[in-house]
């Protein structure tokens, strides 16, 4: 209050109290304000968790009725770029606290630079998300009605994908980015124009945070084709703690030809046969064609031999994933106001109530992904 | 009696499983209208009896049902006039005349009567709650060698098919033969419910809910879905006649009359789909075998034990990994039957499981 | 002491208030004031109940035979539709805590608006886009039929607007939240300088008790409804059978949200109630800590009770058993609240004014929806009466005998405070019997069909029923005109009412030290904080006739204390 004392605008309306600049009309103090806001910004949390939570626990209860969907599932997602995506987002959660702590002592171009990093590290988690999912619908791996799953990736059709050798999903997922990243460009260059130095300012730190998508993509692609290349190794050594796989493996061979399926069964005394075998095939139907597919890996899954279900996994996959990239993305909009109003210079000891809500908010953010990484991730 | 009689179907020879399957959806479940003089109902004006709020009692927990609604109804209106009746008296003894205010000093905190008058409210609530738990275990807990009939609900009909096969639109019971329903539902949700023996289950698709009730009076009583299922809800009804004896039903019902049992639909599947893991004479093969367990306890793989019902079967063919049982892990071997068995295939494959138990039980 | 001259500027009819302070459309369109903003949304609110009472009106009217063939099939499942959903989601969950709440709740603590005016006005476009988006599907040519509960997997397979009604749903469950949200908040921290916990009205424990519930139940409204679009666009499969989905789960989801919001609407109201029968009793409210108390218990065991709405549902026998009994505490709460009322009517003195008329008919209503509640709380008579017409009338005995008559009682109550002006009591109680009497006739029978076995949303029904039906349709008619008359008598004494000063009504929460109508800082001193019950605390002033703080009056003419001041 004695701060906000100095700083007073009077009008008619307002002589029964004194007020700062950044006092709202009705609020008497600067305490009473920020004590609202905080407890505000903490409400608001109580129902971002909550809103998460029928996911979470749709996740649990798919999770108890049908295990098997999960054990088979999990191994479709990369956990090296999960990993690298925690890891953004941990660092982004630093950066975050640096900024609140600078924002306190009104240290406003430390606060920006810190806010510019964190923005940076959030557009990389999505360029890197963008890489994970149309790796995803390259195979197939959508939501349980489409899900449909081969190993063929698809052929570059445009002319970037096919010059740079990536799929034509990504390659959409970069548009809104490039075009976004070219309207910020000439809006800083026509900033410069007409002499708004700071428009122009806040303009280049906004292409600089597109940027960090193509970044995220870029580093996605280059872990990507990374892990692929130990793909072998990788996967078998999820396939030797995975019995399931082993289940594949069998049923590879039975592609072949064998279809005497109680030949690999331990448990199996007596594998006497005698269920025709013509009505025997009749439920595996559903095989590919034999042979058919070139790029068939033998440490891959069989598709015939996963649940039907598998797809409801990926349905929480997308939903949870999904619902937390268009939290990160208003976060980005929270923070690229915050950037402008440090570049007013407007915090102060007493006034920088904004960069502590938001980013109590982004460490919620984070936080969620903490708990998304290792359930869809690394289950097992 | 008379009511619309159910479609009858031209009977074929041909026995294969698709066109069973044709054959059971072209009954279509024509909605059956019955006049509803023939609803049996005992009317009264006494706004105080049970007959005035009930239809009436047909099943044999149907008058306890009644005996704790009108306890509750009898509770509420003591409590209701005397609420009321202070409400109106103070109304009048203690209104502002003249304008003039005025209130009496008195106390305006009493932690004494406040105590009493949340604590004797709860033993009466205490004493409803139990009274209801009792009569509703009744009404869930399966009754001994009970009928059993499977009820298929769809928009916006009825199929009810009994023991021997055969089928019907309207639901036949025998007066004094308890029943346990099985019900599925072919497309959203239903709920079985007939008023005059207070029974109501709701019908869930993708899996079998049950009802449970014993009829205690002959008569035509109205059975009606009771959860929205869309246009033609309000036509969804039908009558559940209860026949004075066995012979009664036999004779003067219009039946759909199965060519083949459940039995042996069921028999059938097992020789084109399960043979050839499962077997029946009680040795285990790539799965175990299958004539023994139904009802049983069966012990799985993380040692918990599942009871072997409607839903295990369901289950263990739609989601063989769901349930594995103790000595056939660690993963299951057995692909999912998912779209190519439907829930009815089920349920002959349940009835099959069912007489091999009793015949092979029986002969053990 | 303060000289007449002032009492004048600070009690009198103001020159410039809230209302004239700024013109123009924009002045309210973008007005951050929490009085302008509770006006727009009781402007808004009382739209959606006049759609959804047509609704009613036409379904009722359809009804009045038994083989009607004034609607088709349909027809008559959209019309109950969308009257439930209009009714739940944009007219009774916003009425009180939004509309009346946004006006007093400020006053109430002494404060100059609620803690996030933007926040405020966000939710109430929030709400205007909301229900938009719910007309949507009518205007969309498609309609609703799905229920109100929007139940999988009917409202997956079902072709008709579920997409723009669930979107609305959600987008006004933000609204919600956001009112729920700034209530907390500005309970918390906006309070008058010593306005301790236990000085607060009741109303305003009620509000943040109900804010509580909107702030924890409502996100998951939200991604439930969310989850409901991504299945009926992309087949996710969570709650769709037919991809390996369990439509219970949607139950389940839904009625988390849907059985607290059940409390939504009840809460707010029995705050009202309390602030109404002490006033007009001009008597201590009697147990304050109790009622205060029992309104956040009530809050909290919403929340544990979600799954009694679906005994039939082929949940487990251990969890429907749990759930029935906590549903019985819940009774518990409520009952003590009846009958602390009760208590505050003796030896008070009556005043029966169209609110006390209004409040009085709450408790006969009251008492009828929560004692029926018993029937279905207890599980072998739930079996029976589930989704009949029993159920039907229960929770409008809730809804619309609690919830409607105490938002017009309190809508009566607060007018003179919110214009200035008095409105005819003669014809504010006639409006009063008409609802009254009006509303018993339509849902008193529906008891007796309920329990004779007839089955909520039917088209058509057995003949037997019809004589039931006949009188709930005459009754519906005479509640609509009751409403219709109410509503006239406001809107004259807003604009051609006789003028009044600031506290006729001699009552003693804080909203009545401001002016009428009040100042757009809402008080032109910093008020003097009394106790809300305390209503010697306000004295008669012959100059202005009206009350006011004995702080404020002259000493000459002021009769002492009777009762001695709390403490």
């Amino acid at each position: 209050m004695a701060v906000a004392d100095s700083h007073d605008t009077h009008d008619d309306h307002h002589d029964l109290y004194d007020h700062g600049e950044f006092i709202a009309h009705h609020f008497d103090s600067a305490e009473q304000q920020f004590d609202s806001g905080k407890l505000g910004i903490w409400l608001f949390l109580v129902t971002e968790v909550l809103f998460f939570s029928g996911l979470f626990v749709a996740y649990t209860l798919y999770r108890t009725n049908h295990p098997e969907v999960f054990e088979q599932a999990h191994v479709f997602l990369n956990k090296y770029l999960g990993g690298l995506n925690t890891i953004v987002l941990l660092f982004s959660s630093l950066t975050m606290a640096l900024g609140v702590r600078a924002a306190q002592l009104g240290r406003n171009k430390n606060c920006s630079v810190y806010i510019l990093i964190t923005m940076v590290c959030a557009t990389m988690f999505l360029g890197v998300k963008a890489v994970e999912y149309s790796h995803k619908w390259d195979m197939g791996i959508l939501v349980r009605s489409a899900f449909n799953l081969t190993y063929t990736h698809p052929t570059p059709t445009t002319e970037i994908g096919k010059a740079l050798h990536i799929s034509d999903y990504l390659v959409y997922l970069c548009i809104v980015p490039a075009l976004l990243l070219a309207g910020f460009l000439a809006a800083s260059v026509i900033s410069k124009l007409i002499n708004k130095a700071m428009l122009a300012k806040f303009m280049v730190a906004m292409a600089i945070t597109v940027s960090g998508y193509f970044l995220g993509v870029v580093v996605g692609v280059i872990f990507m084709s990374a892990t692929d290349a130990e793909t072998g190794s990788s996967h078998a050594s999820v396939i030797a703690e995975q019995p399931l796989m082993l289940m594949a493996s069998t049923q590879d061979e039975h592609d072949e030809g064998d279809h005497d399926e109680g030949d690999h069964d331990k448990a199996a005394a007596d594998p006497n046969h005698e269920g025709d075998h013509a009505d025997h095939e009749e439920h595996f139907g559903s095989h590919p064609a034999d042979g058919g597919e070139a790029s068939f890996d033998a440490h891959h899954p069989d598709p015939s031999t996963l649940s039907r279900d598998v797809g409801i996994f990926f349905s929480i996959y997308y939903c949870m994933t999904g619902l937390h990239a268009i939290h990160i993305i208003g976060g980005i909009i929270a923070l690229a106001w915050l950037y402008w109003r440090s570049l007013l210079g407007h915090w102060r000891t007493d006034y920088f109530g904004p960069v502590d809500y938001v980013g109590l908010y982004w460490h919620l953010v984070d936080l969620i992904w903490i708990y998304l990484f290792p359930l869809l991730y690394l289950i097992d | 009696m008379n009511w619309q009689l159910p479609l009858m179907l031209a009977q074929t020879n041909d026995s294969n499983l698709e066109n069973l399957r044709e054959r059971t959806e072209a009954i279509s479940m024509q909605g059956t209208t019955v006049p509803d003089s023939s609803l049996v109902r005992e009317g009264t004006s006494n706004p105080f009896a049970t007959e005035y709020w009930f239809p009436t009692q047909a099943s044999s927990f149907a008058g306890e049902v009644d005996f704790l609604y009108m306890s509750i109804f009898w509770i509420s209106l003591v409590f209701f006039v005397a609420i009321i009746g202070a409400m109106v008296y103070f109304c009048v003894k203690y209104r502002r005349k003249d304008g003039v205010i005025a209130p009496e000093p008195s106390s305006s905190h009493n932690t004494a009567i406040e105590i009493l008058w949340s604590v004797l409210p709860s033993i009466i609530l205490v004493w409803i709650f139990y009274v209801g738990a009792e009569t509703w275990f009744e009404m869930r807990i399966p009754k001994e060698n009970a009928e059993e009939i499977q009820v298929t609900a769809k928009q916006f009909g009825w199929l009810f098919t009994y023991e021997d096969g055969d089928q019907t639109n309207e639901l036949h019971l025998v007066r004094d033969k308890p029943v346990r329903l099985i019900m599925q539902s072919e497309d959203v949700l239903h709920s079985f419910f007939v008023a005059a023996f207070r029974q109501k289950m709701d019908i869930v698709p993708g899996r079998y809910t049950y009802a449970y009730f014993e009829p205690i009076k002959d008569g035509v009583y109205r059975l009606s879905c009771n959860e929205y299922c869309g246009t033609g809800h309000s036509k969804m009804k039908t009558a559940c006649i209860v026949h004075t004896s066995e012979e009664d039903r036999k004779n003067n019902t219009k039946w759909i009359e199965a060519e083949k049992t459940p039995f042996e639909n069921g028999q059938r599947i097992y020789q084109i789909h399960c043979s050839g893991c499962h077997k029946v004479d009680g040795q285990a093969a790539t799965g175990p075998a299958l004539n023994l367990i139904w009802g049983e306890n069966e012990k799985m793989i993380d040692g918990t034990t599942e009871l072997v019902n409607e839903d295990y079967v369901l289950d263990s063919i739609w989601y063989p990994e769901k349930h594995i049982v103790e000595g056939y892990g660690p993963v299951s071997k057995m692909n999912s039957f998912k779209g190519i068995l439907d829930q009815k295939d089920v349920d002959y494959v349940i009835a099959y499981l069912k007489e091999l138990k009793s015949s092979t039980g029986d002969a053990k | 002491m303060v000289d007449a001259s002032t009492r004048q500027k600070l009690f009198g009819t103001p020159e410039t208030n809230f209302l004239n302070c700024s013109k123009g459309w924009k002045s309210w369109a973008f007005t951050l004031d929490h009085k302008r903003i509770g006006i727009m949304y009781l402007i808004g609110v009382t739209v959606a109940l006049f759609l959804a009472g047509v609704f009613a009106l036409v379904l009722r009217s359809h009804l009045f035979t038994f083989d009607s063939t004034m609607l088709s099939d349909d027809m008559y499942n959209q019309m109950f539709t969308l009257h439930g959903a209009v009714m739940v989601f944009s007219f009774i969950i916003p009425s009180i805590p939004a509309a009346l709440g946004n006006i007093v709740l400020p006053m109430m603590l002494g404060a100059k608006d609620v803690a996030f005016p933007r926040m405020n006005l966000a939710s109430f476009y929030l709400w205007i886009i909301g229900t938009g988006c719910l007309l949507l599907a009518i205007l969309s040519g498609k309609g609703l039929d799905t229920g109100w509960t929007f139940y999988t997997p009917y409202s997956i397979d079902t072709n008709t607007g579920v997409i723009y009604a669930t979107f609305g749903a959600f987008i006004l469950g933000f609204s919600s939240i956001f009112t729920g949200l700034n209530f907390l908040v500005t309970v918390n921290t906006m309070r008058s300088k010593d306005q301790g916990w236990f000085k607060l009205p009741l109303f305003v424990w009620s509000l943040y008790a109900t804010a509580i519930i909107q702030v924890l139940a409502t996100p998951v409204l939200g991604i439930t409804l969310l989850m409901l679009i991504a299945e009926k666009t992309l087949h996710i499969g969570i709650f769709d059978p037919k991809y390996g989905g369990d439509p219970v789960l949607f139950q389940h989801f839904f009625w988390f949200y849907s059985h607290p919001a059940v409390y939504i609407m009840i809460l707010p109201a029995m705050g009202v109630i309390s602030e109404l029968i002490s006033v007009y009793s001009q008597k201590r409210i009697f147990g304050y800590s109790f009622i205060a108390f029992s309104s956040v218990a009530i809050a909290l065991l919403g929340f544990l009770v979600w799954g009694h709405h679906m005994f039939t549902s082929g949940q487990s026998l251990v969890v429907t058993l749990i759930f029935s009994a906590i549903t019985f505490t819940v009774a518990i709460p409520s009952a003590v609240k009846v009958f602390n009322w009760l208590a505050t009517l003796y030896k008070g003195s009556i005043l029966l004014n169209t609110p006390m008329c209004y409040a009085l008919s709450f408790i006969f209503l009251f008492g009828i929806g929560g004692l029926t509640g018993l029937f279905l709380g207890a599980l072998s008579t739930d079996i029976h009466l589930h989704d009949t017409y029993f159920v039907v009338a229960h929770f409008h005995f809730v809804m619309v005998g609690g919830t409607l008559t105490a938002l017009l009682g309190g809508v009566f109550h607060w007018w003179p405070k919110i214009w200035g002006r008095m409105y005819n009591d003669f014809l504010g109680r006639v409006g009063c019997f008409l609802v009254f009497s009006g509303f018993n006739l339509t849902f008193f029978p529906q008891f007796v069909m309920g329990s004779r076995g007839m089955p909520r949303r039917y088209a058509s029904y057995d003949p037997e029923f019809q004589i039931f039906h006949q009188l709930s349709t005459v009754g519906a008619f005479v509640l609509g005109i009751g409403i219709l008359l109410s509503f006239v008598v406001l809107v004259y004494a807003a604009l051609r009412g006789p003028r009044c000063s600031s506290n006729p009504f001699r009552a003693a929460s804080l909203e009545w030290q401001s002016s009428s109508p009040p100042d757009f800082h809402n008080f032109l001193q910093t008020p003097v904080l009394t106790d809300p019950y305390d209503f010697e605390s306000q004295v008669y002033d012959e100059e202005l006739d009206t009350y006011i703080p004995r702080e404020f009056a002259n000493p000459d003419k002021v009769a002492p204390r009777k009762e001695p001041v709390h403490h």
